[in-house]
């Protein structure tokens, strides 16, 4: 693990960016701070020594069940348009994508 | 006449069954009890109508001989749920004014077992936190206060329906816990509250936060009508693929009273530095209580504990990143427009979530991202693993656990905010639970000086809901916790 944990505004840049979230310069320092603050506080985990442990996903140990391959469920465009923010003939309206 | 919004709900069975009462009589009393604490802002989206029409279809169920299980039990549904036809939002700008096509498998249940839905509770945005304050509708105001009058936090996440539980708004109520969010806030606001093992409940149609960790669980004045709201609530569901399809016991029925030779461990870990004296106090009550009870108290180690909040941390953001993607101003929820779909996303998105749900999705999405991804996630689920496993020993030499709930009593709004961290510390004895999928109750079991509630917490083997109600059931007991908030007793007064 890295022992340099501090997040700079430019890595908070790029997170922000993956994680589609338009920050503004103000904000990426205060957010700057408290994640560098948070991933010290994380960086505890390395004195642990994990060789030989598989990590742990879930703790329910099934496997996931299979199921028919069939429709179970449908017709129900009304139902899933219901709470868009915008709607034309049947289809969710996004802005333009393409030239 | 009784004052029906002070009974528990095996009272009031018993009541409507001896037609003492109607659950129209109940519902209005209930409805006249959320108007008047309305200050607390315990609910985002209040049903009285829709109560009352539950409440007559109740009342003609019962007439006709077919009263279900729970049938005129006054509830807070936690607005994590969703509920066909009535608005869920999660307590987030971003899902304000979504209205689902469809009901989540828990509050579908209830409804088949008879509860009436008083409203939508109030949370922390996303679950994400443990005071109630950053839900976008408001604070949650606990109905405890100390001499110090201040606004009290009445802990969370899922802190509307703890107090409108404790302010006796609401007989019950259900809620989700992912790190703590039903047990803390129990503990906070001196009722029972109670986290099953994860898979015990459906989490289809809960609104997701983390989701190898969020797990739907109940709320009541006392362990029995814990369990009888927890009884309705569970079981297999095909729709969630982790759910456990395991026959799910009689819950009241482990209330025996008797925990004679029951080993109940202590572990040594969860004296953490810095513990307030009342905190360690409580526990050794606890402890003698069960003794006296005839338990034997065992003393166990979980090596691993103070790794705890930090793997929670990475991975409850790392999922939560991952999950909260869906909102994307396109299908649901709130749109920002901008001058192409990024900047709508990015707009969308910086304006629909609040400040803790924005850090946890940026800590997550780093976590997950290229060259940090084995560094922090994958170390931080190993790390999951010792935990659980350190939890699988200790229940080779004991039955069940009793900690303390949580660190403190509730404090002040506005506390506790300065520093993420101090904010996520108390969920320092309920979050290694969680990452182990345990089962947990929180039980009041006494006053601090102060006059606020105190909690311990019992853990138990997972499926073995049965014990740790059976414990809980005797703390219960000995503690014999008959404290009301103050606003009820200005009420009654």
């Amino acid at each position: 693990m890295s022992s340099d944990n501090t997040i700079d505004s430019a890595a908070v840049k790029k997170v922000a960016n993956l994680a589609r979230l338009k920050v503004t310069e103000e904000q990426t320092a205060t957010y700057g701070a408290q994640l560098s603050g948070i991933i010290g506080f994380v960086e505890q985990l390395s004195e642990v020594n994990t060789d030989n442990v598989e990590p742990l996903a879930s703790v329910v140990d099934i496997t996931l069940p299979p199921r028919e391959d069939e429709v179970t469920d449908g017709n129900m465009q009304e139902e899933i348009l219901a709470n868009a923010p915008e709607t034309l003939e049947g289809f969710f309206v996004v802005p333009k994508v393409v030239e | 006449m009784t004052n029906l919004t002070n009974l528990t709900i095996t009272e009031a069975l018993k009541g409507l069954s001896a037609k003492d009462f109607s659950a129209m009589d109940i519902t209005n009393a209930h409805i006249d009890a959320m108007a008047a604490a309305k200050d607390l802002n315990c609910f985002i989206t209040e049903t009285p109508e829709l109560a009352l029409e539950q409440a007559k279809a109740s009342d003609k169920r019962r007439a006709s001989g077919d009263a279900l299980a729970l049938d005129g039990i006054p509830i807070a549904m936690k607005d994590l749920f969703c509920t066909k036809g009535v608005q869920t939002t999660a307590a987030s700008h971003i899902l304000e004014g979504f209205v689902p096509q469809y009901e989540s498998t828990v509050s579908q249940k209830l409804l088949d077992a008879g509860t009436i839905t008083l409203g939508k509770a109030n949370l922390d945005e996303f679950a994400m936190g443990s005071s109630n304050t950053s839900s976008y509708f408001g604070n949650v105001i606990s109905p405890w206060r100390d001499d110090s009058g201040a606004d009290l936090v009445p802990g969370g996440s899922s802190g509307g329906s703890a107090a409108a539980v404790a302010a006796r708004i609401s007989m019950a109520a259900t809620g989700t816990d992912t790190g703590g969010s039903i047990r803390q806030p129990a503990a906070f606001c001196g009722i029972t509250g109670m986290k099953p093992t994860y898979g015990r409940c459906s989490r289809w149609g809960v609104v997701a936060f983390a989701s190898s960790l969020d797990q739907p669980g109940a709320f009541g004045r006392s362990v029995e009508d814990t369990a009888l709201l927890l009884q309705a609530m569970s079981g297999h569901d095909p729709k969630d693929s982790t759910s456990a399809n395991l026959p799910v016991p009689d819950f009241a029925a482990a209330l025996t009273g008797d925990i004679k030779g029951l080993k109940i461990g202590i572990p040594k870990e969860y004296r953490v530095d810095g513990m307030p004296e009342e905190i360690e106090t409580e526990w050794q009550k606890g402890i003698d209580m069960l003794k006296n009870a005839g338990a034997e108290i065992v003393d166990i180690s979980l090596p691993h504990t103070k790794y705890a909040l930090p793997v929670y941390y990475v991975i409850a953001p790392a999922e939560c990143s991952s999950n909260l993607a869906r909102y994307d101003g396109v299908r649901y929820g709130l749109r920002v427009e901008g001058e192409d779909l990024n900047a709508t996303y990015e707009n969308t998105r910086a304006e629909g979530f609040g400040d803790e749900v924005k850090r946890r999705i940026m800590i997550g999405t780093y976590a997950l991202s290229s060259g940090y991804y084995d560094a922090y996630y994958i170390k931080a689920q190993k790390v999951r693993r010792l935990i659980s496993q350190d939890f699988m020993s200790a229940f080779e030499k004991c039955d069940a656990l009793l900690t303390p709930t949580a660190p403190s009593a509730a404090f002040a709004i506005g506390e506790n905010e300065d520093d993420p961290i101090k904010m996520y510390l108390n969920d320092v004895f309920t979050v290694p639970a969680s990452l182990a999928g345990l089962p947990g109750m929180s039980v009041p079991t006494s006053l601090n000086a102060k006059g606020l509630p105190l909690g311990l917490q019992i853990l138990g083997r997972p499926w073995d809901e049965e014990t740790v109600l059976r414990v809980g059931g005797v703390l219960e007991s000995a503690a014999n916790f008959t404290a009301i908030p103050n606003i009820n007793a200005k009420i009654a007064a």
